[in-house]
């Protein structure tokens, strides 16, 4: 039988062929939680009597969202979680470490897992072929206890991508221009699969951009099949015995296919306050700019900040426009720092922080006043999102963000490209 | 079991930002204290002025963006009796099942700000005291109504020591 990714991976646990729309109890490979939803999680396991964690070295509790702590009450909710690692040898990624989709990708997760996460963006891990979900934190409570979850086995949306991306235009861009094509809510209940010439072609850091931001089209995950790219990723992690490779069935029964060509993209914009509200940068340019964020799980990669640092170097921000710059994890940390990445940005007029979620979530870092307006590099644009509901956020690339930074309003990126 | 209560009318894409905020992220070991703001950012005035026992009535894709169990659970802990929305994200779905807050699909175009809604959720129906319309709801997966039968995830798990769902 014919099988989607989703169904491969889903029936390689089961033991069985599984079909779209059947219900799973399936064993998990991996399980995380961050320092926002982890807590109630562990509240959870207490009611039940079940402080365990059936696979510690693949339970992983993420200290990101609020790190280093800007509060007393979050600084007892990290208590509690190194506290649970303490006592059940679960892994804890500290306040250094960054954030956790991140650290997924570089340490925990491989191709063919089923990885649970008390976090939204956990599909951003389908970009290694493992079916990466969202849950809440019963949900991945009962998930490290037990070491299962149930699953409603998922239909398909197909993304099939050709062309290649003309100079200025990359992934965020692709990913923005998808979901105004399908909506916030084009593949709720579904899995999103990225096919086609393109989706071959593409880095590792390009896929996981896509994935993350699968579930602002509501999807249940994204995935990329597992080839040589995943394959010298994982190595270049230290992890090359994690590979193994994965493709759908030839045949396999689609929801639906779209079709996207990158050669046709431009600069992509979300607007405020939803993700699906997309233009061009060049129909939204000239909109002034307070904050510019560049960072985050969507984008706060190395190759993203070497993105941004091509702009900003030599350069200075606009006055007007403060500009925040922080990596997704230690080790794009230190990678920024070695290349010299970092010292552009600080002569750029950026704040560089300490890498984590930082502005993303509006707990601290970098909240918005009444009335401001940022540019971000994350995924999603809320109202509310970055800590006042007053403000208005826009969602791009890096190199969009960085350019609006220089000229302190919106602008298409590609005039400030070599 | 019928439920009686007003409606508040809410937008679509009303998120989890709007529900459970981040500038109240350090709440979240708080709920008590949380649900006093719930859905601040879509309505300042809702938290202070529903009644318990008061119907969320929203358009599409309600509950999109995080995964916060916190949206749901605060919800329910402020009191009201069910959300009614033409459409709902998949994570706020399933947690709101797995807390046991009942979330209807139908279609809410013809339900106005205050007016008195009765939902029997056995018969599957939303009645429009005020203007005197019936609607049903679509049915809830019979995954989702053994959850939601068995008083949530955790209940659920206390029942059977397991997963009991295939
Ligand atoms: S960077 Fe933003 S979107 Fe990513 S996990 Fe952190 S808060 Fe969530």
């Amino acid at each position: 039988m014919a099988s989607t990714l989703a169904e491969k991976i889903i029936g390689a646990h089961v033991g069985r062929d599984v079909k779209s729309g059947e219900i799973v109890v399936t064993p998990v490979d991996v399980a995380a939680l961050q320092d926002g939803t982890g807590p109630l999680a562990l509240t959870q396991l207490e009611e039940l009597g079940l402080i365990r964690a059936h696979n510690p070295e693949k339970t992983v509790l993420f200290i990101d969202h609020a790190a280093p702590s800007p509060r007393k009450e979050l600084s007892n909710a990290h208590m509690s979680l190194r506290k649970f690692a303490a006592g059940t040898g679960a892994v804890l990624s500290e306040i250094d470490e960054g954030v956790c989709h991140q650290r997924l990708v570089e340490s925990f997760a491989s191709p063919g897992d089923i990885l649970i996460g008390a976090d939204s963006h956990s599909c951003t891990s389908g970009a290694l072929g493992a079916f990466a979900t969202g849950m809440g934190s019963t949900d991945v409570g009962i998930g490290i206890a037990t070491g299962k979850t149930w699953l409603k086995v998922p239909a398909t949306l197909r993304v099939t991508m050709s062309g290649e991306f003309p100079p200025g235009v990359y992934a965020k861009d692709l990913m923005l221009h998808l979901i105004g094509l399908i909506g916030a809510d084009g593949a709720t209940y579904m899995a999103i699969e990225f096919t086609g010439p393109l989706a071959q072609a593409m880095s590792m850091p390009e896929r996981f951009t896509l994935c993350n931001m699968a579930v602002e089209a509501g999807a249940k995950t994204g995935l990329f099949a597992a080839d040589e790219t995943t394959r010298k990723y994982l190595e270049q992690q230290g992890r090359g015995g994690d590979y193994r490779e994965l493709a759908a069935d030839e045949g396999a029964q689609y929801e639906r296919t779209v079709e996207i060509d990158a050669q046709a993209l431009e600069p992509t914009v979300s607007a405020p306050h939803t993700v699906d509200n997309t233009m061009t940068a060049a129909a939204a340019a000239g909109t002034k700019v307070n904050q510019v964020y560049i960072g985050t799980c969507t984008n706060g990669r190395i190759e993203d900040l070497r993105i941004a640092a091509e702009v900003l170097r030599g350069r200075r921000r606009h006055p007007d426009t403060r500009l925040i710059v922080t990596p997704a994890s230690r080790s794009v940390y230190l990678k920024a720092a070695e290349e010299g990445l970092l010292t552009v940005f600080v002569e750029a007029g950026a704040t560089v922080t300490g890498p984590g979620c930082g502005a993303c979530v509006g707990v601290h870092g970098g909240i918005l006043g009444d009335g401001e307006i940022c540019i971000a590099t994350q995924n999603r644009n809320f109202q509310g999102r970055m800590g006042n509901a007053e403000a208005f956020i826009w969602l791009a690339s890096p190199a969009t963000a960085a350019a609006s930074a220089l000229a302190g309003e919106i602008v298409d990126p590609r005039e400030y490209l070599s | 079991m019928i439920l009686k209560g007003k409606a508040w009318i809410f937008g679509d894409s009303i998120s989890t930002d709007h529900i459970a905020p981040g500038r109240y992220f350090h709440l979240r070991t708080n709920l008590p204290e949380l649900a006093r703001h719930v859905l601040e950012d879509a309505n300042p005035d809702f938290a202070a002025q529903m009644q318990p026992g008061d119907f969320v009535v929203a358009g599409r894709n309600f509950g999109l963006g995080s995964s916060r169990e916190h949206a749901p659970r605060i919800i329910k802990l402020a009191g009201v009796n069910a959300v009614l929305a033409q459409s709902f994200a998949r994570i706020f779905f399933r947690n709101s099942i797995n807390v046991g807050l009942p979330v209807l699909e139908l279609d809410t175009s013809s339900i106005s700000q205050g007016d008195e809604l009765e939902v029997d959720l056995e018969a599957g129906t939303v009645r429009n005291v005020t203007r005197d319309i019936t609607v049903a709801f679509q049915p809830l997966p019979p995954v989702m109504v053994k959850i939601l039968g068995d008083g949530g995830i955790v209940e659920h798990f206390r029942k059977y020591g397991d997963f009991n769902l295939e």
